[in-house]
């Protein structure tokens, strides 16, 4: 069984993002950028499968800059097969990704695709259901646990009332939770090794996709900024002021 | 111009966030036309007639719809698509799940999550877990948004608007239902209360969420968690509050033995008012908290309980 996983290039999630001063957008020059965490549980999730003798083959494929090969080697360096380079320079909406996805998915034919559910820069959670609604497949989103069988696959995913079990045939699209697994790091050597694995690129406007926007961005503002509180003495002076100050209780 | 909103339930009772939806797609200033489907249903129907601003209200009770399936639901919600101008959802997970599969399906790119109506097609959405808010301009004909809940209020009452039965089942061969384990809480919603509170790893292991009961129960409030709770296994995945868990805007938060990491302050900053127990000073949830206790859990814990 052959696994396709979609990583994206992000501000990594410990940087506080902040606006640019002419509010055009936010500002990324010398930010620190990483692999997308629920990409990072997406990878460990496929290597898991291969390395249980489920899955035979891991490719990690990315839409982006030049630089997002940099996260294309970690996910060679952490146990991918081969990557594969969609080169834009552009700023792509998920439509776009999930419709390039689509012609890489008709080129590689995986049986399970595992993406991320949410991007944390866009936080728009969307490209692994587009996806699979092009590609005419069943969607687990949210998974907190994967189980292929034979022909099918078992997700449970995390929704707002608790744990939903749906049974999917493959071949599927799968998007992760934060408690599918604990992502591993690289080891030294691997890092080494993934300099050698191969890495295709393919110019996205190659693929026969329209990639004009559908959405413009007007501008980019800075959150209300909450004024600063006080620190109260005691539990005591906490209620008196959450009760006559606050009048919240 | 006409909207289409998908109202979401819980199969049983309708979920707040289908009122507070359709206060969003009333602000879109056309005529709103709800969608209630799923299995054995009439009740909520009846329920949403009843929102201030509702047209009419479409229902779909068949077995087909009984698990809110994806693939199901954005088929019928695509079957009815030619009548409307706007598609809306709330971002709960049952939203985030089937919308954008609607939206490919039609070649529309979804805005998700708006907290702002500018206009029929200029949203306001936070992106960068909250930390900037992106103001944007749909240039599809057909908008397919999704909408933050925590961000809109809860619609008056009118008089009941007419209900119409469609006949439909459509049952997808790619997906199918197992099992769902539903968390069991006396509890008000997390995304519903006037009051939350919240654990962190601050609270060392399951049990001690005990010491939130009490005050919960005194203040009616519901009881949430950070994602390190949830990890550690404290607590059940539905009880995470964050930028990739429920957002919440109660008029009161109390965080308690949490850091207040961006992601889990993604969800809970726009509380009307935060209460912040720490017994570290220099946490950043203190940099958002209006009233900070500097002390330890445990020891604080129970006299706020007896002091309430
Ligand atoms: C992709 C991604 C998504 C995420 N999504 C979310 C999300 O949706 N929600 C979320 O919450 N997090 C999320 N996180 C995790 C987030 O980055 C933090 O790791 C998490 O919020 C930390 O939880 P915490 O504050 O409980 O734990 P910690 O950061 O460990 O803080 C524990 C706090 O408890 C205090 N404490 C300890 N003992 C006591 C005591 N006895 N009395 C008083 N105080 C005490 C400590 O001083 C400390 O401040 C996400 C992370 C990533 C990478
Ligand atoms: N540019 C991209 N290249 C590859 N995969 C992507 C890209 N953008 C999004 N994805 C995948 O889609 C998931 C969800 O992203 P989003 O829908 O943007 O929130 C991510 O976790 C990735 O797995």
């Amino acid at each position: 069984m052959k696994v396709l996983v979609p990583i994206k290039r992000v501000i990594d999630y410990n940087v506080k993002a902040r606006v640019k001063s002419d509010n055009s957008d936010v500002d990324l020059t010398n930010v620190k950028m990483a692999m997308n965490p629920f990409c990072e549980i997406a990878i460990e999730e496929a290597i898991r499968l291969k390395e249980a003798g489920t899955a035979t083959e891991v490719v990690a494929v990315t839409i982006g800059a030049k630089a997002s090969q940099e996260q294309l080697r970690t996910a060679l360096a952490l146990g991918a097969d081969k990557a594969i380079h969609i080169e834009t320079e552009e700023k792509l909406e998920s439509l776009h990704v999930a419709k390039l996805l689509a012609k890489i998915v008709e080129q590689e034919s995986p049986e399970l695709v595992i993406l991320g559910k949410q991007s944390i820069d866009s936080d728009n959670n969307q490209t692994g259901q587009m996806l699979a609604a092009l590609t005419n497949r069943g969607q687990g989103t949210f998974a907190s646990k994967v189980d292929v069988d034979s022909g099918t696959v078992k997700v449970t995913r995390e929704v707002d009332g608790g744990l939903q079990t749906v049974e999917l045939k493959l071949p599927a699209i799968v998007t992760t939770d934060l408690r599918l697994n604990e992502p591993r790091y690289a080891s030294l050597p691997n890092i080494m090794k993934a300099k050698r694995k191969p890495l295709e690129v393919i110019a996205a406007d190659s693929l026969g996709v329209d990639l004009a926007p559908r959405i413009q961005l007007v501008s980019v503002n800075e959150p209300a900024k909450r004024t600063g509180g006080i620190v109260v003495e005691d539990v005591a002076q906490l209620v008196e002021k959450l009760k006559t100050e606050a009048k919240v209780i | 111009m006409k909207t289409l909103v998908i109202a979401d339930h819980d199969n049983g009772q309708l979920k707040p966030e289908t009122s507070k939806t359709i206060n969003a797609a009333v602000k879109l200033g056309f005529a709103v036309d709800v969608l209630v489907q799923g299995a054995d249903i009439s009740g909520m129907a009846n329920d949403v007639a009843l929102m201030d601003g509702v047209s009419n209200v479409l229902v779909a009770d068949d077995a087909a719809y009984a698990h809110q399936l994806a693939e199901n639901t954005a088929d019928l919600v695509l079957s009815l698509a030619s009548d409307y101008s706007h598609i809306v959802a709330s971002a709960t997970t049952t939203g985030k799940n089937f919308m954008p599969r609607v939206a490919a399906l039609l070649d529309v790119a979804q805005v998700s999550e708006i907290i702002d109506v500018v206009d029929a097609e200029t949203f306001k959405r936070p992106i960068y877990a909250g930390n900037a808010i992106a103001t944007v301009k749909s240039l599809d004909t057909k908008k397919v948004i999704t909408v933050r809940a925590s961000s809109f209020d809860l619609q008056n009452e009118q008089t009941a608007a007419p209900i119409t039965t469609i006949s439909s089942s459509l049952e997808n061969a790619l997906s199918s239902f197992v099992s769902v384990e539903q968390t069991e809480s006396e509890r008000p919603e997390l995304t519903a209360a006037e009051v939350v509170i919240s654990g962190g790893r601050g609270m060392q292991n399951g049990e001690n969420f005990a010491l939130l009961n009490g005050i919960a129960d005194k203040l009616g409030a519901a009881i949430g968690a950070s994602r390190a709770a949830v990890d550690a296994g404290f607590v059940p995945n539905d009880m995470q509050v964050g930028q990739t868990g429920k957002i919440v805007a109660p008029n009161l938060y109390i965080a308690v033995g949490i850091s207040g990491a961006i992601q889990h302050l993604a969800g809970m900053k726009d509380s009307k008012v935060i209460v912040a127990i720490n017994k570290d000073p220099d946490a950043p949830i203190f940099q958002v908290a209006d009233y900070g206790l500097v002390a330890d859990l445990f020891d604080v814990l129970p006299e706020l309980e007896s002091a309430l």
